[in-house]
């Protein structure tokens, strides 16, 4: 069972890249919260030279050692851009544009000198070959696991636990950074801790998608869920689930198109975040344009039921409530008028008789609620 | 040498670096004043799927197609961007984060899609992404030539207006202008920028083309005529000496050897350049440091003076370093050399020890006089 389950090169691609999702997602979140997105990009461009100088020097192309030297320079690449930014001389996102393109250049000039000796090209670097990661396999307790497969779920384990016992504390600091400060929890030590590891996602994912499709992982699910939910923690489970829709969803429209595997999945990240735009339930464009108009329609209830309120059992009663007068004095298009009519006589606020409006019982404690509250008991 | 500079592909290749330093040097400089830095990155990864639909569209790696496929991509970019930070809760760096790794990650599925369909023609696309100067026809630069001379052109007509917008868009809003298209163009004009440097540095680094020397010439100067310029003498430099390395030593991409030559434009601009270089900076805190050492050391001779009502009363270096908290030998030093203190042997002691000198006096007299109040 289980043999066939890793023998299966589907299944290790699908959930390779629901792997490289749920660990980008748990770390993306709080980038994404405390609006350092565009952190993700520079990160991820700049490991390449973190990837390229650990081969350079240990000759080691993955594993343990790998992930954290190149992650390092993710760090160094945030540490040089504030650096630059405290300086006064640049502002912060002009900043962040002159230190990564620096990096990722001598990366891939590097790569174009030892293009024979290292396992990487330029294409991998920027597309990744989520496709191949069968190719370099190793053997775990007698089965043959995609390497990549193994770093993602170390990654993946790490990330969570990261999340998990530091929840409180990277909550805190995320909200409300100077309560963290006088909290005393170190909210840059906790800053620099998130983007280490966001470095090492990136070094870890980088055989399976590439530099630039880890940033669409990292930032577009925790957006995506940022539009369903208000809790932190279910914001972090709908961004896993949505990184695991993405993968599945785009595994197979990328085999049946016969297109890049990762970067399918990377659309699809897009597709969701779509969809959650439109169709989320309290911050979609669809909901919030049906409350507005629930609103306006509750609203003109209101309107007409204290129009029909005041001019009640007066002389100018036979003037004023009928419904002509709410299109010359209340300027409704006849139309309108009407829709309003219809619907104050579908909710029994309004009674028509003749060319007479009436208000129900409803209808008059509904305008008394709002001109004389005071008689409310 | 001569042989170089008269070498047909060197000279294309010189003439469309040279294109695009000006393009985005200029075109750059209202990005990175209006802190629309990170747009240009977008804009620049959202060119990749253009490029992929206008190859599909022509059918063939036709420069023309390519670079109006990479237009209306990045405007569609743009638009996302402007989409997302109006109508949801997102703010504008998710927004630009999004917009850049979708756009690109669907250009990554157009490209291998090209690759699939085994276009024989499809060899030329990879150039793209890192830039290959030596890909570059002469017929391309016409292209290029006209691109970057039309954002030129607006330019210089609406200078005016582009300056009032980037400084205050406010008062531009109260002077009548109409800001929202202003700030379309502006955003048009980074898309030109990105689509003239395409060939040359590819998608993933034109984004340092924008940024990099517009923030090179700000350092330099504190109006927008020069920055502007300085921006796209900057931008060429780095272009051809970035495409001509690359065009004669084989296998180096262009874009990452541009992109290196600008940053070290940067780095030197930064450190040096009159007023706002951070070497003058470091140079002129120094010397302040060391200018209120000597005050300091004259204004305890003084007070040592005053107290002891002997203008010439010595006092002993290691006194001074006690009451310093530091050496003051190299202080003493200066102050001897500029006349206001002298050595002086104060029997039985052999310790060195020092005395005001008349003008040592006066000056400390000044000093305390300066500052409003003595040190007693």
């Amino acid at each position: 069972m289980l043999e066939s389950f890793f023998a299966s090169i589907p299944t290790m691609i699908i959930l390779t890249g629901a792997l490289v999702g749920c660990a980008s997602t748990l770390v993306g979140t709080f980038l994404v919260l405390r609006g350092n997105s565009m952190l993700s990009d520079a990160i991820s461009h700049s490991i390449i030279f973190g990837i390229v100088i650990v081969w350079m020097i240990t000759g080691v192309a993955s594993g343990p050692v790998q992930i954290i030297g190149a992650a390092l320079t993710g760090v160094l690449t945030v540490f040089l851009t504030e650096l630059l930014f405290s300086t006064r001389r640049v502002k912060y996102d002009a900043a962040i544009g002159l230190v990564f393109p620096a990096l990722f250049s001598v990366g891939v000039l590097l790569l174009n000198v030892y293009a024979r000796d290292v396992h990487i090209d330029q294409h991998t670097v920027l597309l990744g070959e989520i496709g191949f990661i069968w190719l370099d396999t190793v053997t775990l307790l007698g089965y043959d696991i995609p390497q990549a497969l193994v770093s993602m779920a170390l990654v993946t384990v790490v990330n969570l636990l990261f999340v998990t016992l530091l929840y409180k504390e990277l909550k805190i600091t995320t909200f409300d950074p100077g309560l963290a400060a006088a909290l005393g929890f170190a909210p840059a030590i906790l800053f620099y801790a998130l983007l280490f590891l966001t470095s090492a996602t990136a070094v870890a994912a980088f055989d399976a998608v590439g530099a630039v499709l880890f940033v669409a992982f990292v930032i577009v699910p925790p957006a995506a869920a940022y539009l369903l939910t208000d809790r932190l923690w279910l914001m972090l489970v709908y961004g896993a689930a949505i990184s695991v829709a993405s993968s599945l969803c785009g595994y197979v429209l990328a085999v049946a198109w016969n297109v890049s595997i990762g970067g399918m999945m990377a659309v699809m990240t897009g597709v969701f975040l779509m969809l959650a735009l439109l169709f989320g339930p309290r911050y979609g464009i669809i909901a919030r344009a049906h409350r507005r108009s629930t609103e306006r329609q509750s609203n003109d209830l209101r309107t007409v039921a204290i129009h029909l309120y005041s001019h009640e059992n007066t002389a100018g009663q036979d003037e004023e409530n009928v419904a002509r007068a709410l299109v010359s004095h209340l300027g409704w298009s006849d139309g309108h008028a009407q829709g309003v009519i219809a619907e104050g006589i579908t909710r029994d606020m309004i009674l028509r008789q003749g060319n007479l409006l009436l208000l129900t019982q409803k209808g008059r404690a509904e305008a008394r609620a709002i001109l004389e509250p005071w008689r409310q008991g | 040498m001569l042989a170089l500079l008269n070498d047909y592909t060197i000279q294309t290749v010189a003439m469309g670096a040279a294109l695009l330093g000006i393009s985005s040097g200029v075109l750059g400089c209202f990005a990175v004043l209006r802190r629309q830095s990170l747009l240009g990155d977008t804009l620049s990864h959202a060119a990749l799927p253009g490029v992929c639909l206008g190859f599909l569209f022509a059918g063939s790696r036709e420069i023309g197609s390519i670079l109006v496929g990479a237009l209306l991509t990045g405007a569609a970019a743009a638009l996302i961007v402007l989409l997302l930070t109006r109508t949801s809760r997102l703010k504008t760096d998710a927004a630009l984060g999004i917009a850049l790794s979708v756009s690109f990650a669907l250009g990554v599925v157009l490209l291998t899609y090209i690759q699939g369909s085994g276009n024989a023609s499809q060899g030329g696309l990879d150039s793209f992404l890192f830039g290959q100067a030596a890909a570059i026809l002469r017929s391309d630069l016409w292209i290029m030539g006209g691109i970057a001379g039309a954002a030129l052109i607006l330019v210089a007509l609406l200078w005016k207006e582009f300056k009032l917008v980037s400084f205050d868009p406010g008062f531009a809003v109260s002077l009548g202008l109409p800001v929202v298209a202003l700030e379309i163009a502006m955003t048009t004009m980074v898309a030109l920028a990105v689509v003239v440097g395409l060939q040359m540095v590819g998608v993933v680094l034109m984004t340092a083309m924008i940024i990099a020397p517009a923030v090179a010439a700000r350092q330099w100067t504190r109006s927008l005529g020069g920055m502007v310029v300085l921006s796209a003498v900057f931008g060429t430099l780095a272009g051809v000496v970035g495409a001509v390395v690359s065009a004669t030593a084989r296998g180096l991409a262009t874009g990452p050897l541009i992109v290196l030559a600008v940053s070290a434009i940067v780095l030197v601009s930064l450190l040096f350049a009159p007023e706002r270089g951070l070497a003058w900076a470091a140079l002129q805190r120094w010397r302040n440091r060391r200018g209120l050492e000597g005050r300091q050391v004259l204004a305890t001779l003084h007070a040592m003076a005053t107290l002891h009502g002997d203008r010439r009363y010595p006092v002993e270096l290691g006194a001074l370093d006690a009451f310093h908290g530091t050496a003051t030998r190299a202080t003493l030093s200066r102050l001897e050399a500029r006349g206001l203190i002298r050595p002086v042997r104060h029997e039985p002691e052999t310790t060195p020890h020092w005395e005001l000198t008349q003008d040592g006096l006066a000056e400390a007299r000044r000093l305390d006089h300066e500052i409003g109040g003595g040190m007693l």
